[in-house]
């Protein structure tokens, strides 16, 4: 059975139904990329996922149960960083590490802090709050924070979308080596707006339409890099059929858009 | 640099124009009201010896305006004391609000000279009494800023609240409140600004010593220049009293 799993979602808002008979199954350890374009619902099925938003119909289940909250030992990271900008950067992992691990004593949940800003290269930026940060430097504290809780269940909503082409590469790079350090390895979720990014990263993408696209996995050795997978005949293939699930979505979108009745147009004689 | 000094000096050309009205209107105009220069030489002893203490209702300025400053301290500690929780309380609850918005909407427009009889009645002395219609007048904007904040926290912090797990009481002082100081401060200072309002129809009324009280007993012992100097004072120490919060204000919202 699969570890994490949407079963039938469906979500409407008022009469626009963005999500339709969502099925998707993520085996523990895998990582998974929902590709969409701008408007597909991939920010409504994320929030669904992390029990942020509830579903019109179905349900999300975490190995067996349904996930109804936000669960435990699940981490999140958003395409706005989310940082508490009153907190400075080691305050910010501090108040997720406090509340992943309340058992610990002091120094241990100062140490983990620490550990984490390290690795994303913080260490010596700690004390900055996120207003003194560029954009890049704020997104390696957000996924400082969601590392530093030792996820079992990884949520990326967009987590590269704000940045630069130059930051984005960086921080994609960091992020395989992070989940490469953990044992076991997080069960990963992101959406993404980018088939590149997707192939990069991840075990099997998915394109959402109105619906999912099948599954297609990539089977590439990691790590990859954007410059071996631009002459991968695997990745080029991924990237041409989810490019084309996504074009026929839109095209069936923007038919949808057409009105039902023929219009009448008025009789303009002129004088 | 230049700006500040051009600034400066604008508002000095703005003082004068004002003081030359003044002398104008008390020349031409109206015999009973004391000229700008006639104020001076009879509130000189008052501003030039602020401190000193001849009588109970004889003191300096300063002693004066102090006496009014600490009855407002009082008053608008003890309104914000009640004002902010209230504010929260409100903010986070729409049942509460929903159930409580119509009478704030009724208590809020009520004059302090409405108020103070009833604290007179309640408590039975004058201290008390001002104190309470000062916090009952100048509570407002802080229950409604502080209601307005906790209402427009950011949805990112709702959800990192969620996403971390926080405690409730975690979500209450490391989310909630910072996410809300900074409109609970522009409630304050508009609260100080109404508590200081309030002061003198409370003394007035009350007849204690202080800025409000001094002006209405110069005004029953027809020495009418001393009113004018205690308007010029309440507008300066009102004026600071902004100002001063103001700064607070403004260092928040950086924050």
């Amino acid at each position: 059975m699969a570890y994490f799993k949407l079963q039938g979602v469906g979500k409407s808002f008022g009469v626009r139904r963005v999500l339709h008979e969502v099925n998707l199954f993520v085996e523990e350890g895998e990582f998974v990329t929902i590709v969409g374009t701008s408007g597909s619902g991939k920010t409504t099925l994320i929030k669904i996922a992390s029990g942020l938003m509830n579903p019109d119909t179905g349900g999300v289940f975490l190995a067996g149960l349904p996930v109804t909250s936000f669960p435990a030992r699940a981490a999140m990271v958003f395409q706005n960083y989310s940082l508490l900008p009153w907190l400075s950067a080691k305050e910010n992992v501090r108040l997720a590490v406090e509340s992943a691990f309340p058992q610990w004593n002091r120094t241990q949940q100062l140490d983990q802090v620490t550990k984490y800003l390290e690795i994303v290269g913080l260490g010596a930026a700690a004390g900055k709050r996120p207003g003194q940060l560029s954009g890049g430097m704020r997104q390696r504290v957000a996924i400082a924070r969601a590392f530093a809780v030792e996820p079992a269940l990884m949520l990326l909503d967009e987590p590269f979308g704000a940045l630069d082409a130059l930051t984005r590469a960086t921080l994609q790079a960091e992020l395989i080596k992070l989940i490469g350090q953990q044992s076991p390895r997080a069960t990963v979720l992101m959406i993404s707006n980018s088939v590149d990014e997707a192939i990069l990263l991840s075990d099997r993408v998915v394109a959402l339409g109105t619906k999912l696209s099948p599954a297609v996995p990539v089977t590439l050795a990691h790590p990859r890099t954007h410059k071996a997978l631009q002459h991968e005949e695997e990745a080029v293939k991924v990237k041409a059929r989810i490019t084309e699930f996504l074009l026929a979505a839109g095209t069936a979108k923007s038919a949808e858009c057409q009105p039902v009745e023929p219009r009448i147009l008025a009789q303009v004689v002129p004088e | 640099m230049v700006a500040a000094i051009k600034n400066f000096l604008l508002s000095l050309v703005g003082i004068a124009l004002v003081i030359g009205v003044w002398a104008a209107v008390s020349t031409w105009f109206s015999a009973d009201l004391p000229s700008p220069i006639k104020t001076w030489k009879e509130s000189e002893l008052y501003v030039l010896q602020p401190w000193e203490k001849r009588g109970e209702m004889d003191q300096g300025i300063g002693l004066m305006a102090m006496y009014s400053l600490i009855r407002v301290a009082k008053g608008f500690l003890l309104g914000i004391l009640f004002g902010a929780p209230l504010g929260l309380l409100l903010g986070a609850s729409q049942l509460l609000s929903k159930m409580f918005d119509p009478v704030i909407q009724v208590l809020r427009p009520i004059s302090p000279l409405a108020w103070l009889p009833l604290g007179l009645i309640l408590f039975r002395q004058s201290e008390p009494a001002a104190l309470f219609t000062i916090a009952v007048c100048s509570m407002w904007p802080t229950v409604i800023n502080t209601m307005h904040g906790v209402r427009s926290i950011p949805q990112d912090y709702v959800n990192v609240a969620k996403v971390l797990r926080l405690s409730p009481w975690k979500r209450f002082t490391k989310v909630l409140l910072p996410s809300t100081l900074p409109y609970m401060f522009t409630g304050f200072r508009l609260s100080l600004g109404i508590a200081w309002l309030v002061i003198v129809a409370s003394e007035m009324l009350t007849g204690t010593p202080g800025v409000g009280g001094f002006l209405w007993q110069e005004y029953n012992s027809l020495v009418y220049s001393h009113i004018l100097l205690c308007i010029l004072t309440i507008g300066v120490v009102g004026f600071t009293l902004d100002r001063l919060m103001g700064l607070i204000e403004a260092k928040l919202r950086i924050a």
